[in-house]
């Protein structure tokens, strides 16, 4: 490159030429910062997931082909590989449909209500004045900030039988009997219970995402809709809910991710020996490892729980990975 | 805040333009309101309340709705139960550590998946994503059989290690999300002006990302302070943490209601602050860009 050359044609490149040195520096520059920098930032961080998450996720999958109880934990005997036969046990026990069907109605319940109690009152939000406001925020953040085993400890006592305060309160409408009832009797209206202590720890979260995503609708196309003479309905259905669909979809798939895999509200509530009536997949996983000692039959459990989860899973990332892209 | 200031404003502007016939819709919405501030808070007030009651008057059959007399004593049994600092310290430090690890190698994480383009960096995201969707309850067979085969069951490095698959793929999505919302064109302006990549890094992109750092990190170390069912499963009764601690309110006699509340409001209330400290910013990094997507 002679001077005379490069002299009008180099004050101009640097100007349109800096974003490359990010993404793309040029091949012969940097070789250092090519290819391998990402790697080797990534590498600690693969690591430690390799080791605490990878093996113990291929482990699961092996542990659930194999016959593993006490002897085979101290080492007494090998485990061997018995194919398939933990799955059909599994399969084939009536108890385990049971609970599968429990797992799926219970969550079901979670998600729902946690749905539409948070889009109710993420609307309400919008309507109430700003003193009611920072109020209900304050109670929101405060139930969303306290620790499950604390909020299910609080729970436990609110609903206790003898001095329980929601028994002394329904009591004292008129013609209700209910001190003394004890509301874990029975496995329905127990989880009813645990369900309604999931919702309430569940319920903050969406109300505030949703809130910030309500501030984005345009208030230009909501007025729009309303000259258009659609109702408050129709312009909830038309306008709202479209705009806020990727926050719903994203809400509503990790809520059920979470809602399957609720296991310390029922532990502790039920002060760690559910009752078969009170097993949810997490717990009955749980239960077949440490309690009956099969630890392969527990893992062809957990197993399970996660193939069930898979497609809710697959909704989740691609609506995350929209997000992403659009970065 | 912004959350709070944006929809004031509409609000505002609904009321202007609604005028006389808003404002007796108003009152209605507000009475709502209230009620959901009463239905939400109740259980957390409940919780003080009988903390901070005479034992005797917790098990009053016809318990008054407001504070009686006002007494610590309920927290002092609660202290002399089981031992409350020694799960407390073991809590600190398991949670500190995942924390400070989990930031270390998550920042370079999640600086690698936002300003490197390189291959397989899409897998990598989705790795990172569905690594997190894992249920942590499916885990802890085989998690106990490992730390049980590296004689690690019983050691606090154990659930340190343990903690890092939850805190680990959290932290490098959510400084992912903090490091792509800082415009790329100030390190390429500090890197025009002689600074090396690194250079760069130190003296632009990090006090810019230092507020969603300290939020990361005490979001995480909240969720490790939280968490219940490892801390059960991978340490023995002498060495139980915080969480664990609060199940020994309950024996075979019954359990002891007020002490047991006064205990949940001790392991609560710094949580809760701390919560509310970060809340807002954690909540904006969570959802940036969803409605854009």
């Amino acid at each position: 490159m002679s001077a005379d050359t490069t002299t009008p044609a180099k004050v101009p490149p640097p100007r349109q030429a800096p974003p490359p040195p990010l993404l793309d520096a040029p091949p012969g520059k940097r070789p250092s910062s090519g290819a391998g920098t990402p790697w080797l930032l990534l590498a600690p961080c693969l690591g430690i997931l390799a080791l605490v998450l990878g093996y113990p996720l291929v482990r699961l999958v092996t542990l659930s082909f194999q016959e593993f109880g006490q002897s085979q934990l101290w080492g007494f005997k090998q485990a061997e590989s018995v194919g398939f036969d933990n799955f059909t046990k599994v399969l084939g026990d009536s108890e385990f449909w049971a609970v599968v069907v429990r797992t799926i109605v219970f969550a079901a319940g979670c998600v729902i209500f946690t749905m539409v109690a948070g889009m109710l009152i993420a609307l309400l939000l919008q309507r109430v004045s700003g003193w009611v406001k920072i109020l209900v925020n304050i109670a929101l953040v405060a139930s969303w900030g306290m620790p499950i085993i604390v909020a299910t400890t609080v729970f436990k006592w609110l609903f206790d039988a003898d001095y329980g305060i929601l028994n002394a309160l329904l009591s004292k409408l008129p013609g209700v009997e209910m001190i003394g009832h004890n509301w874990f009797a029975s496995g329905p209206q127990g989880l009813a219970v645990i369900m309604l202590l999931v919702v309430w720890g569940a319920v903050p979260f969406v109300v505030i995402t949703l809130s910030a995503g309500l501030t984005q609708v345009p208030k230009e196309m909501e007025e729009a809709a309303r000259l258009d003479g659609a109702g408050a309905w129709g312009v909830f259905r038309y306008v709202t809910l479209p705009i806020l669909k990727p926050i719903i979809v994203m809400l509503t798939t990790l809520s059920v991710i979470w809602d399957m895999g609720v296991f310390p509200q029922v532990f502790v509530m039920r002060n760690g020996h559910p009752e078969a009536e009170f097993q949810l997949l997490t717990t009955y996983s749980y239960d077949r490892a440490f309690v009956v000692n099969d630890y392969a039959q527990g893992s062809a459990i957990a197993l399970l729980t996660v193939v069930l989860l898979l497609g809710v899973v697959a909704v989740y990332m691609r609506q995350m990975l929209k997000i992403g892209d659009v970065e | 805040m912004s959350t709070i200031a944006t929809s004031g404003r509409s609000g505002g502007k609904i009321a202007a333009s609604g005028r006389g016939r808003r404002k007796s819709g108003r009152l209605g919405w507000n009475l709502l309101g209230l009620l959901v501030f009463v239905t939400a808070g109740f259980p957390v007030y409940w919780m003080l309340n009988t903390a901070f009651k005479p034992a005797a008057d917790a098990i009053d059959p016809d318990p008054s709705l407001l504070p009686t007399a006002l007494t610590l004593s309920n927290f002092g049994r609660a202290l002399d139960i089981a031992d409350f600092w020694g799960p407390v310290g073991r809590s600190l430090i398991v949670s500190l550590a995942v924390v400070v690890i989990g930031m270390a190698v998550g920042l370079l994480a999640a600086l690698a998946i936002s300003r490197f383009a390189f291959r397989g960096r899409k897998i990598v995201i989705v790795g990172i994503l569905a690594v997190q969707m894992v249920p942590l309850v499916a885990m802890i067979i085989p998690v106990f059989l490992l730390l049980n085969d590296l004689g690690q069951y019983d050691r606090l490095t154990g659930l340190i290690i343990t903690y890092l698959t939850f805190i680990l793929p959290f932290t490098v999505w959510t400084l992912r999300g903090f490091i792509v919302n800082i415009p790329k064109e100030l390190e390429e302006a500090a890197m025009v002006d002689g600074c090396s990549r690194t250079g760069a890094f130190v003296r632009v992109v990090f006090p810019l990302l230092a507020p969603g750092m300290v939020a990361t990190s005490v979001y995480g170390f909240i969720q490790a302070w939280n968490e219940y069912l490892y801390a059960l499963m991978l340490l023995s009764q002498k060495n139980q943490t915080a969480t664990v601690w609060l199940g020994n309110f309950t024996t075979k006699h019954g359990t002891e209601y007020a002490p047991m509340m006064a205990g949940s409001t001790m392991m609560a209330v710094p949580i809760v602050v701390l919560f509310l400290l970060v809340q807002r910013k954690m909540a904006a990094g969570l959802t940036a860009g969803a409605v854009k997507g």
